[in-house]
């Protein structure tokens, strides 16, 4: 089943391309990857996806709606997570705070009564507070860590809480901006790990950009290609790789026939 | 000893009055990045409406007060959609040339409906001083400071732990990141000129209280600048703090200085204070230090 559809979206920014006419399905449950060379449009396309883009044309639909029309903020309310490239944590709060405002989009409380912390926005916060300690932090094993502040923490750490806060939204999609950017082999694994986890024990579809290309293979069910904004191919990790194309987009046509001439050889 | 004491403690008092209204620059700053240059004439123009409800309308503080509250918001709320919204991404210098502008036109229009002419509350609070062992207290500076303190610890709470508060630290923090928690970061620019807007004008009673009112009020506006400024733009604590140091500094200095040099000394202080405490801390004393990296 389709939780999310691109239908031929284009981008530009001025006279510069950045999508052209892309379209891809994503399905319920799945892993689905989107590679490509450096300002191929991996981004572009997920900011298109959260609302921070508008599409010149072409539509985005979640879970069967059109989102033409909705706000970021109410394409989050509707179950879209999102982690960023570059950490977007709040970096005076500390790690517990940065996972509550996850959940900011599921308190109930309206405006007024949020006016009076005592009261009812209060104990919805301390249910709320309970349920995400459980559930959330000894998932992501961040429990040694909850009180410290944000910036005091080492690289890896800060993009495990912004995930923390990305699943307190209780998404049903949760689009990944290069989640294992920087990090060490280890800290990749870890990652992996989680991402897996979350797919398989929470039934949350995932859509990631990664440069990772090992993680990738591993861990996708599917792979999307893009080159200069246009779609090259699309497949199983394994078709992928073998796509003349993606080769040529990936090692560039000189390298990609020696390449080619010494596997002959070989 | 005493003249100290006295000139210590009711340089604490102004200080807190002078928190209230430089929250009003805070709030709005924090969540907008927006230097509001018209903060001065908020609160003029709530001072103005808090003295008509009172002398035409005939109505009790109690009333009074919500009511400027709502109008405050309301002005605040209209001045950011009506005209800063549409300022969104253009350069800072244009933004700030637009609030100057504002203050200007704010203050004609309270010309045009009050006139000129210098006018004083009815009394709000009882008239007799309040004596704390040496030290003797105008009851209007008094019951104005306990108003403003009031008035900034709700804030405070508010910001820290109500929704809305956090929602509103989120967006200032990162646009992007508080999009995709579902924050709708455009109605936490409303909220935050809002919240702005009844910060001054509150303070505008208080001070309008004191002193009177005339449309020239906001002129008090510039004096709170370096409050802010000292205190770093984006902290409440910042403000609150920076707003004490200035009052007790201001007072002092008008108290041991002012009688050898004609007066002048307790208006020039503040920004001497300022000077230097930027030179040492270029961020204010609790600003955020923007880094940049290369």
């Amino acid at each position: 089943m389709k939780i999310l559809s691109i239908d031929d979206v284009s981008l530009a920014f001025g006279g510069l391309k950045v999508l052209s006419d892309v379209s891809f399905d994503v399905n319920q449950g799945e892993i689905f990857a989107i590679i490509g060379p450096n300002g191929a449009g991996k981004t572009s396309i997920l900011n298109i996806i959260s609302g921070f883009y508008r599409p010149e044309k072409g539509k985005v639909f979640f879970q069967g709606k059109d989102l033409s029309h909705v706000h970021a903020d109410k394409r989050a309310a509707m179950g879209m997570g999102r982690t960023f490239q570059n950490i977007a944590l709040y970096h005076g709060m500390s790690v517990l705070d940065n996972i509550k405002l996850g959940a900011h989009s599921h308190l109930k409380t309206g405006l007024l009564s949020s006016l009076w912390y005592w009261g009812s926005a209060h104990k919805e916060e301390m249910a709320l507070r309970g349920k995400i300690e459980n559930d959330i932090i000894d998932f992501l094993e961040i429990e040694s860590i909850r009180k410290q502040p944000v910036s005091a923490l080492a690289y890896g750490l800060q993009k495990r809480v912004e995930l923390a806060r990305a699943l307190a939204m209780r998404p049903s999609l949760l689009l990944m901006d290069e989640p294992v950017a920087g990090m060490n082999a280890e800290e990749t694994e870890d990652m992996a790990r989680f991402i897996l986890d979350i797919k398989e024990e929470h039934n949350i579809t995932i859509v990631l950009i990664e440069h990772d290309m090992k993680m990738i293979m591993d861990i996708s069910d599917r792979v999307l290609v893009l080159n200069f904004g246009e779609k090259l191919t699309q497949g199983s990790p394994e078709e992928v790789q073998k796509h003349p194309e993606v080769i040529k987009a990936y090692l560039g046509q000189k390298k990609a026939e020696t390449k080619k001439n010494n596997q002959k050889k070989g | 000893m005493d003249i100290f004491l006295q000139l210590v403690v009711s340089g604490f008092l102004v200080g807190g009055i002078y928190a209230l209204i430089a929250l009003g620059f805070v709030l709005i700053y924090k969540a907008t990045n927006i230097i509001n240059f018209a903060t001065g004439e908020f609160m003029m123009i709530g001072a103005y409406i808090f003295y008509s409800l009172m002398v035409y309308l005939k109505l009790s503080p109690f009333i009074g007060f919500p009511l400027v509250i709502v109008c405050a918001a309301l002005l605040g709320a209209l001045v950011e959609r009506l005209i800063l919204r549409h300022m969104l991404g253009q350069p800072n210098i244009s933004i700030i040339m637009v609030t100057i502008g504002l203050s200007s036109i704010l203050l004609g229009i309270a010309e045009i409906i009050w006139g000129s002419s210098f006018r004083s509350f009815p009394p709000l609070f009882p008239r007799k001083p309040i004596i704390l062992g040496e030290v003797v207290l105008r009851s209007n500076l008094f019951y104005g400071f306990v108003l403003a303190l009031i008035v900034v610890v709700v804030f405070m709470l508010l910001f820290k732990y109500a929704k809305v508060g956090v929602a509103m630290r989120a967006t200032a923090n990162d646009q992007m990141a508080a999009f995709s928690m579902g924050i709708n970061v455009k109605t936490m620019f409303t909220i935050s000129w809002a919240f702005g807007a009844i910060a001054a004008s509150l303070g505008g009673i208080i001070i309008g209280n004191i002193g009177g009112v005339q449309p020239t009020l906001g002129h008090i506006g510039l004096k709170i600048f370096p409050i802010v400024i000292l205190g770093g733009l984006d902290s409440i604590m910042g403000a609150v703090i920076g707003g004490f140091i200035v009052g007790i500094v201001e007072n002092l200095a008008g108290g041991y200085l002012d009688p050898y040099f004609h007066g002048g000394v307790k208006d020039l202080a503040p920004f001497v204070v300022l000077i230097f405490i930027l030179l040492i801390k270029p961020y204010g004393l609790f600003g955020t230090k923007e880094i940049e990296r290369l």
